[in-house]
């Protein structure tokens, strides 16, 4: 990372057709929230190229811990113990490295420690449920949490989500921003969620499905779970950036 | 024929309601698995430039403020630089985060940052496009993050040369881009629908 220029190509176009639309009824606080109006496109400038970065400074030594890094000592929280792990990469297959990557979840009963969450699931003392990491410098990523549960929401009558882990990615330009949910390998309640249908191609939603990788099991201790994060790719530099008449 | 071989993007999905946890853990009651909610503070020292509150609310499509909203700011300093590494023009102000994160309030949906009045920055091209600062406003029911760009009202003549500002057709919209100034305090409102919908940016 040190070792490079900084890239400063514009990104590539988001394919709206990729991503879910603002309106998709089935969720339905999508509805009053939903921009009605065209978005006004332009070729991104150094606002947009450029992002904010985080030094490993930032993170506390539990940081990507979610079993600990909420428990009083000598406690852990409690579910079935997993390791999620995965590489940031770009569009072109470039490793994203030293990006931070946020995480946040519901504990193994499906309940959120939030004050807006009223589940009637109990909250787990030794869970708070965030964590956060940096990606080394070839973009790959892990931390060790519980599996969530799944749990009922208020859209229709019997509506549930699917086992999920929210995730908060920077990339190393602003338009790059991403958020998005990572489900479960064999999760019944994926195909059925009306969040994850908000996506219209199956293959988008494969992608946010992480499968168990039994090679980066830890035994007697944690299953694992492999979950790669894909960004905007850039073009390159070469021919970027010119003033008029150059 | 070669490939392309490139990879789709992940595709987006809500931050729901629950973003706080991990974005702001303090907001939604979390204490003690970090030392302090990120970008809560833009401005880290003698920060040079105007200081300014940008504060606002996010509207739905009945005119209820969001109270669930998560927005995220990034803008250049005082001088019109960046702080990030893809910045090759110079070094910004270390004082000065131009980066910032801020939860719309559970009760009233007010969202407020302290940060400082952004200088200009060219446009690819080399004109200068007048002082803004882009947002990112996330919240459940909306399924991809929003972008749009913050300006200033009391600065006519460069609103009047910018780009972006000049390449958008209906200008009876331009308005909604356009932060209302008293003193320090700069308000940004945002239409997620209705007659006065805010532009958004798909950039």
């Amino acid at each position: 990372m040190h070792n490079n220029p900084p890239e400063t190509g514009a990104f590539y176009p988001r394919d709206p057709d990729w991503h879910p639309q603002a309106l998709t009824p089935g969720y339905k606080t999508s509805v009053l929230r939903a921009p009605q109006r065209a978005k006004i496109s332009f070729d991104p400038t150094l606002g947009e190229i450029a992002g904010p970065a985080f030094g490993h400074g930032l993170l506390g030594p539990l940081d990507n811990d979610l079993i600990l890094n909420f428990a009083s000592p000598g406690e852990s929280a409690i579910g079935e113990r997993i390791i999620v792990h995965g590489r940031v990469q770009d569009e072109r297959g470039r490793g994203v490295g030293g990006t931070l990557v946020e995480f946040w979840q519901a504990n193994a009963g499906g309940r959120y420690r939030h004050k807006k969450d009223a589940y009637l699931a109990p909250l787990d003392p030794n869970f708070g449920g965030c964590g956060r990491t940096i990606t080394d410098a070839a973009g790959y990523y892990s931390f060790r949490t519980i599996k969530p549960g799944p749990y009922p929401w208020p859209n229709g009558v019997n509506d549930w989500r699917p086992r999920h882990i929210h995730f908060s990615v920077f990339g190393t330009g602003f338009a790059q921003r991403l958020i998005t949910q990572m489900y479960f390998e064999g999760d019944p309640l994926i195909d059925i969620c009306p969040i994850v249908n908000t996506i219209r191609d199956q293959a988008a939603i494969g992608q946010l499905i992480a499968p168990m990788d039994m090679a980066n099991t830890v035994p007697m201790d944690a299953m694992a779970y492999k979950f790669d994060i894909t960004l905007r790719g850039r073009r390159s530099t070469m021919f970027e950036n010119r003033r008029e008449g150059n | 024929m070669q490939r392309l071989d490139r990879l789709k993007e992940s595709p987006s999905q809500t931050a729901g309601p629950y973003v706080h946890i991990g974005c702001v853990p303090s907001f939604a009651g979390i204490e003690g698995v970090y030392p302090e909610d990120l970008g809560r503070a833009m401005i880290t020292g003698d920060a040079k430039g105007e200081r300014i509150t940008l504060t606002g609310r996010v509207f739905d499509g009945t005119g209820t403020p969001l109270r669930d909203a998560m927005i995220e700011i990034w803008q250049a300093d005082a001088a019109g630089l960046f702080n990030s590494p893809a910045e090759t023009r110079g070094s910004a102000d270390p004082a000065f985060a131009g980066w910032g994160r801020q939860p719309t309030d559970g009760e009233t949906g007010i969202y407020a940052f302290e940060t400082v009045k952004p200088g200009r920055v060219p446009f690819p091209d080399g004109r200068l496009q007048a002082p803004h600062i882009t947002m990112w406003i996330v919240a459940r029911g909306i399924n991809l993050g929003l972008s749009t760009r913050v300006y200033f009202e009391d600065e006519a003549e460069a609103n009047a040369a910018d780009p972006i500002l000049s390449r958008i057709e209906h200008k009876a919209r331009v308005p909604t881009l356009m932060a209302r100034r008293a003193g320090s305090v700069h308000t940004f409102d945002i239409h997620l629908q209705g007659e006065n919908e805010t532009i958004f940016f798909d950039v």
